[in-house]
C-alpha cells in the first residue's frame, strides 16, 4: 500500500481520536487541505508519523491546545480583500445606519485582523459607538493573539496597500503604533470588540445579528458542514441582515442559498430574505 | 489513459503556457489545471491571454466546482488550489509554500492522490523550486512527469529542481510538450 494511502488511514484515526478524546470534530473538513495540515503538524513537531500524533493526542492532556492552534490556519491581513470593505462602506453600512444598536459577528477571526479592520471602518463611518463586534474562533491561541492585536511590522506595506484600496479615509498609522518590528493596534479600537470562543461545527446561535462576516473559513468545509454553518448564520441574522463571505467563496453549492440574496454580482455580500428559522 | 494534467509555471510562464495551450486541440479530453505564480495584479489579463491562445474553454477555478473534462482551469491569485476526491476543486489560504500561493506543490500533491496513474504533471519555466515535491509524489503514485528542458526554459531553476528531486518521464523542449500530452491522452494521430 502506498504511503499516501496509509496516511489516509492514519488521518482518519487521528480525526476520530480528536473527536472521541476532545470533542473536536474535523470529520467534515475538506479532506485534501486537512490532510496537508495534519502532515504539516507532524513535520513541525518532528514526529515520525500521524500515528505518533494520535498517540499524543490521546494520552497527553494539554497537547490538544497546540494541535488546535496549528490546525486552525490563522492566516489573515488587515483589510484583506479590500474590495469587500469598499462594498461594506458603500452598500451595507448606510443600510445599517438606521439601527440604534448594531450587532456584528465576525466568525473565524484568526488573529483579529478582520475585527480591527471592521472597527476602523465603522469609526470612519461614525458608527462605531453603536456597534458591538463579536469576533469568534475555535482556537484559544488565536483568540489570545487577537486580543493583543500585535502584528509583525514587516506586514505594514501590505496592510497600507489594502487600506488604500479599501478606500481608507485616514492614515493606517493613526490606528496603530509601530515599535521595534511590531505593530500594535490602539486600545480604543478594541472597546466594542468581544473576542470569544465559538466552534462553528458544534456551537449554536448566540445573538441576533445585523451583519455577519465569515471569510475564508467556509472554503475549509465540505458541503454538509457549510450548510450547517450557513443555516446558523441565517438563524442568527435579522430579516434583511447581511452576510459577507470571502471573494472566492459562493453559496451556489449550498442548500440554504435560497435564503440569501446576492447584493451585487461582483461581491460576496448577501442579504437574508427568508424568515428566521425557516426550514 | 490520462484524465487530467496539472501544470506549474513561474517566471516566463505566461508565454510558455500560451505556446503549450496552443498545441492542444478541441478533442483533448483531460482537464488541464494550471498554477502560474506572480499573476496577482494581472490575473484577469492572464485568463484572457490564455483564452486567446486556446481552443478549449479557459476559466478561473472556483471553490467546490466540479472539474470538467476538456476544460482549462487556472488557480486564482493568493489561494492554494487543491483537488478533492470527488473531482472537485478546493481552495485554501494556508501559509505560502516555497514562498508562493498558489503553489504548484499543493496542486500536484492533491491531484496525484486523486488521479494517480491517470495524471500527467508538467513543470515549466520558473525561478524557484516550487513543484518539485509535488512532482515526486506524482511519479511515485504512477503518474507521468514531463519537465521542460531547463536548457531552453526562460528560467531554468524550477524544471531543474523538479529533475533533481523527482527525475522525469520526459524532458522536452516546450514545443514538444503539447504533442506528448496529446499522445498521453490517446490522440497521437490528432
Ligand atoms: C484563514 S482564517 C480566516 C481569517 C479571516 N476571516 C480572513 O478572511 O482573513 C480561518 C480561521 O477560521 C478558524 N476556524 C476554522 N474552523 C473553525 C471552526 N470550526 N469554528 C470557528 N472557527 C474556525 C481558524 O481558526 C482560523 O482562524
Amino acid at each position: 500500500m502506498h504511503l499516501t494511502d496509509r496516511q489516509d488511514i492514519e488521518v482518519a484515526l487521528f480525526t476520530e481520536a480528536l473527536r472521541k478524546r476532545h470533542g473536536y470534530d474535523f470529520g467534515q473538513y475538506a479532506p485534501a487541505s486537512f490532510k496537508r495540515r495534519v502532515l504539516g503538524l507532524v513535520t513541525a513537531l518532528h514526529l515520525r508519523s500521524v500515528s505518533e500524533l494520535t498517540e499524543r493526542v490521546i494520552h497527553d492532556e494539554t497537547f490538544i491546545h497546540s494541535v488546535i492552534e496549528r490546525l486552525s490556519v490563522p492566516v489573515s491581513e488587515l483589510f484583506r480583500e479590500p474590495q469587500t470593505f469598499v462594498a461594506l462602506r458603500e452598500r451595507v453600512l448606510p443600510e445599517l445606519a438606521s439601527y440604534p444598536h448594531i450587532n456584528i459577528w465576525q466568525a473565524g477571526c484568526a488573529h483579529g485582523e478582520e475585527a480591527y479592520s471592521m472597527a476602523i471602518l465603522l469609526r470612519e463611518a461614525g458608527m462605531y459607538e453603536r456597534c458591538q463586534i463579536y469576533a469568534t474562533d475555535f482556537s484559544d491561541a488565536a483568540l489570545a493573539k487577537a486580543q493583543e492585536g500585535i502584528y509583525p511590522a514587516r506586514e505594514m506595506p501590505l496592510y497600507l496597500e489594502n487600506y488604500r484600496k479599501a478606500g481608507g479615509k485616514a492614515r493606517l498609522q493613526d490606528y496603530c503604533t509601530e515599535k521595534y518590528d511590531l505593530l500594535k493596534m490602539h486600545d480604543e479600537l478594541r472597546a466594542n470588540i468581544t473576542f470569544a470562543n465559538h466552534n462553528l461545527v458544534s456551537d449554536g446561535v448566540f445573538g441576533e445579528m445585523h451583519l455577519i462576516l465569515c471569510r475564508n473559513v467556509l472554503i475549509y468545509f465540505t458541503d454538509p458542514l457549510q450548510d450547517r454553518v450557513l443555516g446558523l448564520f441565517r438563524d442568527s441574522l435579522v430579516r434583511g441582515g447581511y452576510l459577507c463571505i470571502g471573494i472566492k467563496e459562493s453559496l451556489s453549492f449550498s442548500g440554504v442559498a435560497s435564503d440569501f440574496q446576492l447584493l451585487s454580482r461582483e461581491l460576496p455580500v448577501f442579504r437574508r430574505t427568508a424568515p428566521r428559522n425557516a426550514p | 489513459m490520462m484524465e487530467a494534467c496539472v501544470v506549474g509555471a513561474s517566471t516566463g510562464g505566461v508565454s510558455a503556457l500560451r505556446s503549450l495551450l496552443r498545441g492542444l486541440d478541441k478533442g483533448f479530453r483531460p482537464s488541464v489545471i494550471i498554477v502560474q505564480h506572480t499573476a496577482t495584479e494581472g490575473f484577469n489579463v492572464l485568463v484572457d491571454l490564455l483564452r486567446d491562445s486556446c481552443v478549449l474553454p479557459v476559466s478561473e477555478a472556483q471553490s467546490r466546482e466540479p472539474i470538467q473534462p476538456g476544460h482549462v482551469y487556472l488557480a486564482p491569485p493568493r489561494y492554494h488550489l487543491l483537488v478533492e476526491r470527488q473531482h472537485r476543486f478546493a481552495l485554501s489560504v494556508d501559509e505560502r509554500v516555497c514562498h508562493v500561493r498558489p503553489a504548484a506543490d499543493v496542486l500536484f500533491q492533491s491531484a496525484a492522490e486523486v488521479w494517480r496513474e491517470r495524471l500527467a504533471a508538467v513543470v515549466l519555466t520558473g525561478a524557484n523550486d516550487d513543484g518539485a515535491r509535488g512532482a515526486a509524489l506524482v511519479r511515485s503514485l504512477g503518474g507521468t512527469l514531463i519537465v521542460q528542458d531547463p536548457q531552453e526554459a526562460e528560467a531554468p531553476e524550477m524544471p531543474a529542481a523538479a529533475l533533481r528531486l523527482a527525475g522525469a518521464d520526459h524532458v522536452l523542449p516546450l514545443n514538444r510538450i503539447a504533442p506528448m500530452l496529446l499522445k498521453l491522452a490517446g490522440r497521437a494521430n490528432a
